[in-house]
């Protein structure tokens, strides 16, 4: 951090220098300060909508929200305290009173339920009823993509999941509708799912803090119940880092990761596509050789295998020279293989026609 | 290719103006006596409409807010919701992200605050406070309660002598409200609903115009009762006190200081608004309703206010708020500077100064201000400047009036606060300086000037004067036994005078502050009913009019009609009335668009209108 563009900000007491621009709830996170949130996405500014980070600024008449309020020179913070935490209590009850938990017998069916930061904020601050009696909802769910669902009962309408679908993954699908006290989310999610520029990437049902917007797979499992492995995701080139979440001996689901390339996002083969084969039956376990008199695929060793594909490119090469054969490789190898294959082609095959397909 | 569309957006650009007009003056039109909750209810719930769906706290919060707010306006509501319901618009006010949920929060927490007694009713005794409920606009607010509706119907069939027996009826003075009143009846006209408010007082002024108030003969005065009451001061409220009191037969002697009647209405509006001759016309018709005998220039002094209370059955003390405030400014006793109220006093007995080729400053902002500021162009003087601290939307003057002043030549100084008047060694005023102003944070209810970082203004001016608020002339009746505080008679809601003197009412301008002339007729019919209820008497005066029955109501919506002046060049070289009035086509067309509140809606009701007789 370059000094000409700190600013010096007191949080409940402790000093903190933060660059010029960052918002008192990253500055908080600097200090080590927790300010609990729900609408806040990642590192950028949030909306504010949930104004459940609200603080108080010293000479300020309201309070204001964390999430989007840039430090200033000299700033003395507030984040707890009598007159923040009655408006988080009161906002939390609010939202709690629009997310509908008739629909999941008050958690008791939902597939977030444990992993659901609306949950865990209430825990946190003490907020066990809604701020009114609230009528049970019966809005139809929007299920008909294959991998994403959306219960619009349970949405609190944080638009977490447009920021995401638009500003994150730029897909520009998922919109909120009829603006004012009736806003909704409209998630292309409904029996046109396919007709929709959607790409099922999840990438909203992954910004979601409660069970309104989820992939399927959560249905078979439990948060508690898994056990996170970080990889790199096999699918392409881009090397998203993700977690395979791992039940059972059996990779359930993956949760995407703040990878230097992927930051957070994943596409729907990284996030749907790439471990349900680790179990497939069709899964070939060892080489094939085809036997011309049956026509049949027989089971081979590596060796017989090796030399036969050597003796045939070989066989290639001297009949129709090294322009007549190429080298494909697949995108799910690694940079290594890849390049491997490519040494190959050059010294062995005789051909520059080498190329590969990650362009997902 | 993607080409843009040039325009401002869907229902921008001024597009729902039309609709947020219409909702606009159904605000204004708000009807009088209306329960407060009520009004604040629909405006949260309005509010709940603005709501963009962003944030919570306005987006559900509004929207609870209001749900809330309503069991309170249904008398549902307990102390411990009223409480809940304070907390959640507390949280509104402070954690909504933009004014749409936090103003509409801070609106209703301020009228739990401006309306406690109201809250506190529909809380504690689940009932709107006594006396809450709608009534006919244009009557309720008139404080002399006068039949509105009634006489726009009478003149309506050009029947212009009943127009003024019907506005005689509550108001003795049909001539001076149809020239100068401030006509608060207009403000809440239900027809603003469809286009504007009726011209009221425009209606009236052909009224009279059209016919003499004193050729129209007033009710019979009900027989001797053999009592007498003494009226102090012979403006709107003592004069309107002594009509009424004459009516119901008892015996009037009436003491006016000054050599004419007619109070602030002769001595404080110059004649160029209203005409001596018409305003004659007013005091004629009431001096001849019955046994009323008239001292002029009988001031009354401790001595004498003992002996009238001690002589009179009662004495009505209406003497008004005639001293003439001065500004403790330095060279502010140098020649050339008056008060405003020194210089209009003098012109009531036809006592004119001579302006010609003198520059003039006027200090202030109030229609008294506008007044000096117009009768020193009638009196020739080569320029009249106003120096107000305030900027002109601030001022109390009537718009009409300062436009008026303003058409005539009269330049207006904004934003200057006087600091000192320059003296020359002969002790003659030449010039007033001022300290620029900026206008800054609104401060009880309106925006206060504060010093601008700029220069002193020097304004050269041969004569300055000062019209910045008027005080009344306590320290005799204080002596004998009257109670006043901060320059206003104390009195009861029934204008009974606070002190040692047992019979004794107090109205108008000295009970009130310098206020409008229609006010003090108000007090002086309050104040006639009570000293006869007072007396031990229940007198029903005679009403010799009725109210036409009502046509339907014209739903086309029409121009108001204006009342205009003659060409400013034309009126500002005498003292003659600058009004010209409606034709009686205009007058017509303005009458056909009264509603009748007084028989469609509320007014057909018991407790639907607001009358003293």
């Amino acid at each position: 951090m370059s000094n000409e563009n700190l600013v010096h900000v007191t949080i409940d007491g402790c000093e903190v220098c933060a660059p010029a621009g960052e918002t008192i709830l990253h500055a908080a996170l600097r200090a080590n300060i927790q300010i609990p949130r729900l609408c806040a996405l990642g590192n950028d500014a949030g909306v504010g909508m949930c104004r459940v980070c609200v603080v108080e600024v010293k000479g300020q008449d309201a309070l204001v929200t964390a999430c989007n309020t840039p430090v200033a020179e000299g700033m003395e913070i507030s984040t707890h305290g009598e007159r923040v935490e009655a408006s988080r209590r009161m906002s939390l009850s609010l939202i709690l009173a629009e997310h509908g938990l008739n629909s999941t017998n008050y958690c008791f069916s939902c597939r977030k339920n444990g992993d659901c930061q609306l949950q865990a904020v209430c825990n946190a601050l003490g907020v066990t009823e809604p701020a009114y009696p609230i009528p049970a909802q019966d809005k139809p769910h929007r299920d008909s993509n294959p991998f994403l669902e959306f219960d619009p009962n349970l949405c609190i309408r944080c638009q977490r999941c447009v920021v995401a679908c638009n500003e994150r993954a730029c897909n520009h699908t998922l919109h909120t509708a009829k603006r004012g006290a009736r806003l909704t989310i409209e998630a292309p999610f409904g029996p046109d799912w396919d007709t929709t520029g959607c790409e099922s990437c999840g990438c909203c049902a992954a910004a979601c803090p409660t069970g309104a917007l989820i992939e399927k797979r959560r249905a078979t499992y439990r948060s508690w119940e898994v056990e996170p492995t970080l990889t790199t995701c096999p699918h392409c080139g881009v090397g998203c880092q993700l977690e395979l979440l791992v039940k059972d001996n059996r990779v359930v689901d993956t949760r995407a990761y703040h990878g230097a390339s992927n930051k957070g996002l994943l596409c729907v083969k990284g996030r749907s596509a790439s471990f349900d084969f680790v179990r497939s039956g069709d899964r070939l376990t060892t080489p094939l050789i085809k036997n011309h008199d049956t026509g049949e695929f027989e089971p081979a060793s590596w060796d017989d295998a090796l030399d036969l594909v050597a003796r045939r490119f070989t066989e290639l090469r001297e009949e129709y020279g090294g322009e007549a054969l190429a080298a494909f490789a697949c995108s799910r190898s690694t940079d290594e293989d890849i390049y491997m294959l490519e040494k190959m082609a050059r010294t062995a095959f005789h051909t520059n026609n080498v190329d590969n397909c990650a362009r997902v | 290719m993607s080409m843009l569309a040039f325009n401002s957006g869907v229902y921008a650009g001024g597009q729902l103006d039309d609709l947020a007009e219409r909702m606009q003056r159904r605000a204004q039109t708000t009807p009088p006596g209306m329960c407060p909750v009520t009004l604040a209810l629909a405006a949260l719930e309005q509010s709940a409409e603005q709501t963009c769906g962003k944030c919570v706290p306005c987006r559900e919060g509004l929207p609870l807010l209001a749900q809330k707010v309503r069991a309170i306006a249904e008398c549902r509501a307990t102390e411990r919701d009223f409480q809940e319901t304070l907390q959640l618009a507390h949280v509104i006010a402070d954690a909504s992200d933009c004014a749409i949920g936090w103003q509409a929060a801070r609106d209703f927490l301020y009228s739990t605050e401006a309306y406690a007694a109201e809250y506190a009713s529909h809380i504690d005794r689940h009932a709107c406070l006594p006396g809450t409920g709608q009534s006919v606009p244009c009557e309720t607010e008139c404080p002399a309660h006068v039949n509105v509706p009634g006489y726009i119907a009478l003149a309506a069939q050009g029947d212009l002598a009943g127009t003024i027996a019907m506005i005689r009826k509550d108001n003795p003075f049909p001539t001076a409200c149809g020239y100068v009143c401030e006509h608060p009846c207009e403000a809440h006209c239900r027809r603003r609903l469809i286009d504007a408010p009726i011209n009221i007082r425009g209606i009236k002024k052909y009224a009279v115009d059209g016919v003499a108030a004193d050729t129209v003969p007033t009710p019979e005065a009900l027989p001797a009762s053999g009592r007498s009451v003494a009226v102090v001061g012979a403006g709107p409220s003592g004069l309107t006190a002594a009509y009424f009191l004459a009516l119901m037969g008892h015996h009037v002697d009436v003491f006016e200081a000054r050599k004419q009647l007619g109070g602030m209405m002769r001595y404080g509006i110059p004649a160029y608004r209203f005409p001596r001759e018409k305003l004659d016309q007013d005091i004629r018709a009431i001096l001849g309703a019955g046994d009323i005998d008239v001292h002029c220039e009988a001031p009354v002094d401790a001595a004498r206010m003992a002996e009238l209370s001690a002589g009179h059955d009662a004495v009505y003390v209406a003497v008004g708020a005639q001293g003439g405030k001065m500004l403790d400014l330095p060279g502010a006793d140098a020649e050339g500077v008056m008060s405003a109220v020194d210089l209009l006093t003098r012109i009531g007995d036809g006592d004119y100064p001579d302006f010609t080729g003198k520059r003039v400053v006027v200090i202030g902002g109030g229609n008294v201000a506008m007044d000096c500021a117009r009768t020193s162009v009638r009196a020739g003087a080569a320029s009249v400047q106003v120096a107000y601290r305030r900027r002109i939307d601030d001022m109390t003057a009537l718009r009409t009036e300062i436009d008026s002043a303003m058409q005539e030549g009269v330049e207006i100084l904004m934003l200057q606060s006087p600091e000192r008047i320059e003296v020359d060694e002969a002790g003659h005023c030449t010039a007033l300086v001022t300290q620029p102003q900026f206008i800054g944070a609104v401060k009880r209810g309106r925006p206060a000037p504060q010093k601008a970082s700029k220069p002193p203004l020097r304004i050269p001016a041969d004569v300055v004067l000062i019209a910045v608020g008027q005080a009344i002339e306590s320290a005799p009746f204080e002596e004998a036994g009257m109670e006043a505080d901060r320059a206003r008679f104390i009195a009861t809601p029934q204008l009974k005078a606070a002190g040692s003197l047992p019979n004794v009412f107090v109205g108008g301008d000295c009970q009130l502050g310098p206020k409008t002339v229609i006010l003090a007729v108000g007090a002086g019919k309050v104040a006639a009913r009570n000293i006869d209820e007072f007396m031990g008497y229940h007198h029903t005066l005679n009403i010799d009019v009725e109210a036409p029955s009502p046509r339907p109501n014209d739903r086309q919506a029409y121009g108001r009609v204006e009342v205009h002046e003659r060409l400013p060049h034309e009126r500002r070289c005498d003292f003659e009335g600058v009004e010209l009035g409606m034709s009686e086509e205009e007058a017509l067309q303005e009458c056909g668009r009264c509603l009748r509140c007084d028989h469609y809606g509320s007014g057909a009701m018991l407790g639907g209108r607001k009358q003293y007789v």
